[in-house]
This record gives structure tokens, sequence and C-alpha cells, in this order.
């Protein structure tokens, strides 16, 4: 049922293509506004930063619509068929695989417009993975929230905040590690919160989501 | 007083405890703090007793998931907002005592982020609930909410703040509150402080309660 569920939702992202492509299209735009008004980044600090700072934005816009998109009647065919946990376990596989996507297609435009300062590439795809995971968990379950309130942009953006700003710091010590280069032993603490807050989310979702749907 | 319960006794005897004591009693002398260490007794009881307030809150969210009573709920908003109060009160003492003792009003600390990222948690619970005009949505909505955030924030203060070095007292070496120079004369007037602050806050907790429960009455004849 969850992948049946992940395949669909896969398939209507394909069918919108304006949807899928005006991602892509956002993330290409601001990198490439970045590279018109930086230029060229040499500063460790500074490239990595802003690469966080457009994948964060990046990633509120992408996961915002998760709970939009269906209609009325199609919640109401899923509510009588489907557990909730699969539901919201779907959502978040599916935003993280197109988080994964999307933060890959990023960071080569990053690399090839900005800089390409990585000197430990793995452990840096190792927290752009924990990464693009971390924001569409978190993302998601607060997507849901807003949609009750009918779902605007700013909602999603207050709601979440507060949840993606700690992620978010974390996220840039380990890449800035990796970006310098420093040894993996280093980062495996902060890997670790990633994944213990990643854990936390998808847990709390699981738990909470049944009491969100009952409408 | 003689109509007073007990517990609200005890919470002005010893809140006026802690501000008389705590400004009388010697305290031991140590580098930077100095005098500064009374703090202990205004600022770090309003963060425990903002904890214990919102883990009230919580509680009351989950209760009302589980049973829909409306009671839960105003008690749970209630909460909310008075453990942002105290919040307000944590960060305006510690920032008052970083003035004097580190110079500057705010550092980029992880406890100080810890701290600004609660209360934005609880800001942005109280515009969720004024986003839901729907009264059963909006308990509901904000009930879970409230538990994704009490839970998301105890991972964040409990975490983070181990994972760097900190200015901040009891961290990265600073001559802390707890522990080795917190003697016996501090501990008098700190823990009585934590009990004395809280029930206070438990106190204005169950007057706004009342007060929302008796406006809603009226409303509803």
């Amino acid at each position: 049922m969850l992948l049946y569920l992940i395949n669909k939702e896969i398939k209507l992202e394909l069918r919108n293509k304006y949807a899928l492509g005006g991602i892509f299209l956002y993330v290409i735009a601001t990198v490439y506004t970045s590279y018109l008004s930086f230029k060229n980044i040499i500063h460790p600090a500074t490239w990595n930063a802003l690469f966080w700072i457009i994948m964060l934005f990046a990633s509120i816009n992408a996961i915002s619509k998760s709970f939009v998109q269906d209609s009325n009647g199609r919640q109401l065919y899923y509510y009588t068929i489907l557990k909730p946990q699969t539901v919201i376990l779907s959502k978040m596989i599916y935003n993280a695989i197109l988080m994964v996507f999307m933060s890959l297609l990023c960071f080569a435009f990053y690399s090839v417009f900005i800089n390409y300062l990585v000197q430990n590439l793995p452990m840096f795809l190792l927290s752009l993975l924990l990464g693009s995971i971390g924001f569409s968990t978190i993302l998601t379950m607060v997507s849901a929230i807003a949609a009750k309130t009918n779902g605007n942009f700013s909602m999603m953006a207050i709601l979440s905040f507060p949840m993606l700003i700690p992620f978010l710091i974390t996220l840039i010590k380990v890449s800035k590690l990796a970006v310098d280069g420093i040894d993996n032993s280093v980062c495996y603490p902060y890997l670790l919160v990633l994944i213990l807050i990643n854990i936390v989310v998808v847990g709390l979702s699981y738990i909470l989501f049944p009491y969100l749907w009952q409408d | 007083m003689a109509n007073l319960k007990w517990w609200k006794i005890a919470a002005i005897v010893l809140v006026l405890y802690t501000i008389i004591a705590g400004f009388l009693m010697p305290v031991p002398t140590l580098p930077i703090l100095h005098e500064s260490i009374r703090n202990l007794y205004f600022h770090v009881t309003m963060w425990f007793a903002m904890i214990i307030i919102l883990a009230v809150s919580v509680v009351h969210g989950v209760k009302f998931l589980n049973k829909g009573q409306r009671y839960n709920d105003i008690v749970s908003s209630e909460a909310a907002k008075v453990g942002i109060l105290l919040g307000i009160l944590g960060t305006t003492t510690g920032s008052l005592w970083a003035n004097n003792t580190w110079g500057a009003w705010w550092v980029n600390d992880p406890k100080l982020n810890g701290a600004a990222i609660s209360l934005l948690f609880y800001f942005a619970y109280l515009i969720l609930r004024s986003a839901l005009p729907d009264e059963d949505k909006r308990a509901r909505v904000s009930a879970i909410y409230n538990i994704f955030a009490f839970t998301m924030m105890l991972v964040f203060i409990g975490v983070l703040p181990r994972m760097t070095d900190s200015l901040h007292p009891g961290n990265g070496g600073n001559p802390g509150f707890g522990g080795y120079d917190l003697d016996g004369n501090m501990k008098m007037i700190f823990y009585p402080a934590i009990i004395g602050w809280s029930l206070l806050a438990v106190w204005i907790l169950s007057l706004r309660v009342g007060f929302k429960v008796l406006v809603e009455k009226i409303q509803n004849n």
C-alpha cells in the first residue's frame, strides 16, 4: 500500500510537470541570482551558509504544497480506505526522494556557478542526504498542520522555522567540517544528532497524524 | 489569608523568602560572576517554572486529543501563554545579567539559541491558534503542534547545548551554577525558589483558566 501510494505521488508529480519543473527552476534561478550577486565565493563558511539557505527556502517551497494539492474528494477517498499512518509515511518518503534529487541538482549547479570548495565529498554528500531527509520529514508534518489553516505559505514558514533552525545549525556545522576536509570522526556526533532528530520527527508524526486527519 | 489554599500561601511565602534572602544572604565570591550569581534565584528558576508550565500545557493537549474536553484546551492554551511570560522573564533576566557579565545583551550561544527557539515555538503556537477560526479544529490542530513543538524543544535544549562549548555558566569550563560552586547557603534559597516561582506560575495559570471558563459560560448563556 505504501509503495503504491509513493508510486501514485510520483506519477501525479510527473503528470503536473509545472510543479516539479517549478521547484527545479526555483533552485536554478536562486543559484544563478546568487552567482550574479556574489560572482565567486572563496570563503568556505559563506559558501556553505549560502548553500544551505538556498536549500532551506527551496525545500519550504517544494514541500508546502504536499497536502494542499490533494482535493477534498480525494482526501475523503483516502480516509475511507487507508490508514493515516500510511498516508503520512508515503508523503514523507516521496518528499524525501524529491528533496534528495533537488539537493543534488542544487549542489551541482552551485558547484558549477559559484564555486566548488568541498574537500571531503563523501561526508558532504552524507550531510546533504541527511539534511534533505530531515527537511522533508519536518516540513511534511508541518505542511499537514499548515494545510488545516487553508495552507498559506507564511504559516508554513512560521510553524517550521523553530524546528528547522536548530536542525539547520547542526547541518551547517557538519557540512562546514566536510567542506574543510576535517576527519570523519569529528563529524559523527553531529550526524548522530541529525539522525536522532529525524527519528523523533518521524515517530511523532506517526503518532500525531491520525489525530490531525479526523475531519 | 484565611480562605487562600495552602499552596497559594506557600507560593507567597517562598517567593518573598526568595526575594529577601536572595538579595541579603551571603554568596560565594567567584571570578567573573561575583554578586551577579544571585541571578540564579531569578533567572534559572524562571526556566524551571517555564518547563513545568509548558509540560502542563502538553499534558492537557494530550488529554484533549484523547477525550475532547473543552476544558483541557483552555488549560493547554493558557499554560502556553504563562509559559511565554516566564520565557520572556527568563530571557530578560538573562540578558540583563549577560550585559553586566559578558558585556553584551545577546551572544551567539547554544543555550541562548535554545531559549530563542523555545519562545519562537510558542509564538508560532499562538499564531496557529489565531489562524483557526473553528473552535474544535483549533483545539485539535494546536494540541498536535503543541506536542510536536514541546518534544522537539526538549530534544534541542537537551542535546544541542552539549554539542559545543558555551559561554554560559555550567558549560565549557565556566564557573557554573551547579555542582562544585553551589554551596549550602545557595541551595537553601535555590530549591525553595524553584518551588516558589513554579507555584506562582500555577497560580497565575489557575486564575487565567478560571477567567476563561467564566467568559465561556457567559457567552454560552
